[in-house]
């Protein structure tokens, strides 16, 4: 069983609410049961209540598998990048510090690599990943491609990605608002700049204090 | 207390090896709805050997299409918790010892028959819940009628859905969402008028979402950036307490442009004249100074509200829990049917209903001025109906009873010496709630059916071990007025027994057995449809076949070939009261508009007092928490209350970020850390309710209630505020 090429999985940190459903549901998979392999970011509480929701872009040239020096990492014919395999994995960590998207966890108490494999026991059986069946913003959505993106028409969805010199084409799709180009990811530029929707922010730069020193 | 622990405990999946092991497999799939909001998405339980092991979704239940948030993925760990009640138990010198069950029921019994005796029937009174089946909900509407024939009952929706249901009743002569929820993917400009929709609704979001990717503008109005706000188009930060000026304001700009439906207000409205002239007074330069909005945003709000061709309006408790939530509600509702968008696809106007069974809770005869059918207690065609299906001379059935903050009054006065709860945490729940306990204290008797002890049930002198959401079974009515189908997965454990039968086994340790010998809970289904056949909220052509063959279904429904009525108000559609005359629900077919007046909060800002509290909920809490602060990883996920409060107030109180600060209010006080945050007004802090103790907000709330619907002024009061400096403080929390 594999998982069907129709279908694709979708990341809008637009829709997130950060309600942990995701998360919560993660950890109710029978392969994992109890840990969690989504990271679920606040990104500036003290600034707005953004935040984003991360799953394994499952990249089609890995990084993590590339760098694991046991190859332990195996991305399977439908896209999907495994999980570390538990007789193979060495829990060198070189997978945790190379992922671009900063993905995977290592789990002391197991010795053993883990992150998100798409659900691959629901998916590769024609079902969605729980973290998408259970989101209710649908911040994360499994679904046939072509609905998907017609279903949502201000947003693009994007799969490339550049790190530095590294161009990383992924089998899971970002959704940005459709007026935006894909950009470099650069962090020192990110830490500059405020994260957050300033419009409505900006709504409330209006209301003084003043009534304290009237009363 | 004895060395009896009864918690609460955080209870974790790691707990329990048939929660953890691979091996273990679900014997069963339940398909049923969640135990916690109005949204009732649906879900399946996996169950083994009696347990609940966990959670699958239930993709084609068509509200939520498997969606859940993590309260309804992680609510299977209530069940097979170590501190579900499994005994009766009985208060002796201030500890609680187990106790046969049917001793706890003739002791429950006992008491009701020497308070009834000494002091007449008005003295027991029943304080009941909207989390309830709707057939355990009418079900102990009869028990206080006909067995106890008691006046005081009421329900802690006094706290929820009470003032959205006057306003409805008003305006339409109907209280219920008009529209279902796919109306709100179709609609144009989306209107949310305080709703934490993401925290407190959250499968509501995506239907939101999907009309924005569709192009909608989406409107929010609250004191906070919720989650949702965060991406809306137009945010307005309403002052608290000030949404009915708001509306006013708009209502006149909309009246100035011209953009009123002229025919719609000709054809099927009454009462325009008088709202018109009314909102006269609120010119855009009074609106924006009493709502605390910039001038440019209200105009920018008219405008979308004005223009648009479809539109949905949206509201919850931020507007309704205060001292005018009816006003407030009605200058909603004024909007919608001067625009004329309603009873149309893609035009719709709704509550957003906070309990599992907000909306059926209220319908069927637990409220103190109602009976079944959503009939009225005080109409003598009504009582001789409903005597008549429950065989008693109409004399008999008592009056109308007092609300339930009014039920502490009279305890206070002495006129109530002995009461039943059940669903209902008031010790955390109610406002002002220092005084709450003090009552409780001061009954005679107090009998408490829990699953799990809450801090009001520490209070009782019997507790009779009931049952869980999904150790019964029953009907349910969502938001959106859909009636769905609670189903059974497990069988209450020990000696816990199904909520029904505890009521009937009371009624029957009284002598009063008489139409309390229901066999389960479809013969009490069978008994409403019939209770409700003629009423507004008509659910005789309703069965439990006909709601699990076809998702819900969706009341008025009133012959079995009925198909029920997902969209309220269509043209041309027939209704039991109009018969033809109209679309809306009183005799002329024509919907009121109702002059919404602006009254200010009852608790007033001052030199001591100079701040607003706002309480409201977290997301992977629910209520009182009785339930949520069990479960490990919600608890873990917001496990103590905080105080929001923007950078500017804070800079101006010395106040860091996770800082220990104090409130104050005129009633009471508590400490909480800091939450600094540029989302919420300069002028406001916000807590959540969802603890007791030393934790509990609603401590400093107000017990100002409105005139019409009761509720009290959850949100809004004055406060003070300070850091703490004394860390022997910290330690002790």
């Amino acid at each position: 069983m594999s998982v069907s090429s129709d279908m694709a999985f979708f990341i809008d940190p637009n829709r997130c609410i950060g309600c942990e459903s995701c998360v919560q549901a993660c950890a109710e998979c029978d392969t994992h049961k109890g840990h969690s392999m989504i990271h679920l970011e606040t990104v500036e509480r003290a600034e707005s209540p953004q935040t984003t929701p991360m799953v394994c872009m499952h990249c089609d040239s890995p990084t993590c598998a590339e760098v694991c020096p046991a190859d332990a990492i195996k991305r399977t014919p439908d896209g999907v990048v495994q999980t570390a395999k538990k007789p193979r994995c060495i829990s060198c960590n070189n997978c945790v510090y190379s992922c671009p998207f900063g993905v995977p966890k290592m789990n002391t108490e197991y010795e053993l690599m883990m992150k998100c494999d798409m659900c691959y026991d629901r998916t590769s059986e024609g079902k969605k990943p729980m973290c998408a069946t259970v989101c209710p913003s649908q911040a994360l959505t499994f679904g046939k491609k072509e609905d998907v993106i017609k279903e949502r028409e201000k947003s693009k969805a994007v799969n490339q990605f550049q790190f530095g010199n590294q161009t990383i084409t992924t089998k899971v799709y970002m959704m940005v608002p459709d007026d935006e180009s894909a950009n470099e990811v650069n962090i020192t530029d990110s830490l500059k700049n405020k994260v957050v929707n300033k419009n409505i922010e900006d709504h409330l730069d209006h209301v003084e204090l003043d009534f304290l020193d009237e009363l | 207390m004895t060395d009896i622990d009864f918690g609460p405990r955080k209870l974790y999946q790691a707990d329990d090896p048939d929660r953890m092991d691979q091996s273990v497999k679900s014997e069963k799939l339940v398909k049923t709805h969640c135990c916690f909001c109005g949204q009732q998405c649906g879900m399946q339980l996996k169950v083994y050997n009696n347990k609940v092991i966990g959670v699958e979704p239930w993709e084609d239940f068509p509200f939520n299409k498997g969606m859940l948030c993590p309260k309804g993925v992680k609510r299977y760990l209530q069940n097979s918790h170590p501190d579900r009640l499994l005994e009766a138990y009985q208060k002796q010198e201030g500890e609680f010892h187990p106790i046969d069950y049917n001793k706890a029921i003739e002791k429950t019994a006992q008491a009701i028959k020497e308070a009834q005796d000494k002091y007449g029937k008005d003295s027991v009174a029943l304080l009941t819940g909207a989390s309830l089946t709707t057939e355990k909900t009418y079900l102990i509407g009869k028990f206080a009628r006909t067995g106890l024939q008691t006046a005081n009952i009421d329900y802690n929706g006094r706290l929820c859905m009470v003032s959205a249901g006057a306003a409805c009743k008003k305006a339409f002569g109907i209280d219920r969402a008009a529209n279902p929820w796919d109306d709100i993917k179709k609609s144009e400009v989306i209107w949310i008028a305080g709703s934490n929709v993401a925290e407190c609704s959250p499968i509501t979001t995506e239907y939101i979402w999907a009309a924005k990717e569709r192009g909608a503008k989406i409107i929010v109005v609250d004191p906070r950036i919720t989650p949702l706000a965060r991406n809306c188009d137009l945010y307005l930060p309403v002052r608290p307490g000030r949404d009915v000026v708001l509306f006013n304001g708009i209502l006149k700009i909309m009246i100035e442009n011209g953009q009123l439906d002229e025919e719609f207000i000709d054809k099927h409205t009454v009462g325009f004249d008088k709202v018109k002239e009314h909102v006269q007074q609120w010119t855009l330069d009074k609106t924006a100074k009493e709502t605390g909005i910039h001038p440019d945003l209200i105009l920018k709000a008219a405008e979308l509200w004005g223009e648009a061709q479809s539109s949905f309006m949206l509201h919850a408790r931020g507007i309704e829990h205060h001292s005018h939530g009816v006003a407030n509600v009605l200058g909603a509702i004024n909007l919608v049917l001067a625009s004329g968008r309603i009873g149309r696809e893609g035009c719709g106007y709704a509550m957003i209903t906070g309990q599992a069974n907000g909306q059926g809770g209220r319908e069927h005869g637990q409220k103190c001025d109602q009976l079944p059918g959503g009939r009225d207690i005080e109409n003598p065609e009504h009582r001789k109906y409903i005597s008549e299906v429950w065989g008693i001379d109409e004399k008999e059935l008592p009056g109308k009873g007092v609300d339930a903050y009014e039920i502490f009054r009279k305890i206070e006065k002495g006129e109530i010496k002995a009461l039943i709860s059940i669903c209902f945490n008031p010790v955390v729940s109610l406002p002002d709630n220092n005084y709450v306990r003090k009552m409780l204290e001061k009954l005679d008797f107090y009998s408490a059916i829990e699953f799990f002890m809450s801090e009001s049930s520490e209070y009782a002198d019997i507790i009779l071990p009931g049952s869980l959401q999904e150790e019964d079974e029953g009907t349910v009515t969502q938001v959106e007025g859909r009636v769905v189908k609670i189903n059974k997965a497990t069988t209450p454990p020990g000696n816990a027994k199904e909520d029904w039968k505890i009521v009937q086994d009371i009624a029957s340790a009284l002598g009063r057995e008489k139409g309390f010998q229901f066999k389960n809970p479809k013969e009490i289904f069978e008994e409403l449809r019939v209770a409700s056949k003629g009423g507004v909220n008509d659910y005789s052509g309703i069965t439990w076949d006909k709601i699990e063959k076809n998702y819900g279904v969706f009341w008025p429904c009133t012959s079995e070939d009925h198909p029920g009525t997902p969209r309220l108000f269509e043209p041309g559609s027939w209704n039991s009261v109009a018969q033809g005359a109209g679309p809306f629900y009183f005799p002329d077919g024509k919907a009121r508009f109702n002059v919404s007046e602006y009254t200010p909060p009852k608790d007033p800002t001052s030199r001591e007092y100079p701040l607003f509290l706002t309480t409201g909920r977290v997301v992977s809490q629910f209520l009182s928490g009785n339930q949520t602060r069990r479960i490990g990883p919600l608890s873990d996920q917001c496990p103590d209350p905080f105080v929001e409060i923007h950078p500017k107030l804070a800079e101006r109180f010395n106040i860091q970020n996770d800082d220990l600060v104090r409130l104050k209010s005129r009633r009471g006080e508590a400490v909480f850390k800091a939450l600094v945050a540029k989302t919420i007004r300069p002028d406001t802090l916000f807590v959540p309710y969802h603890w007791g103790g030393k934790q509990s907000i609603n401590a400093l709330t107000i017990a100002a209630q409105d005139p019409i619907s009761k509720i009290p002024e959850y949100k809004v009061c004055a406060v003070h505020i300070e850091k703490v400096e004394n860390s022997k403080e910290e330690k002790s929390l």
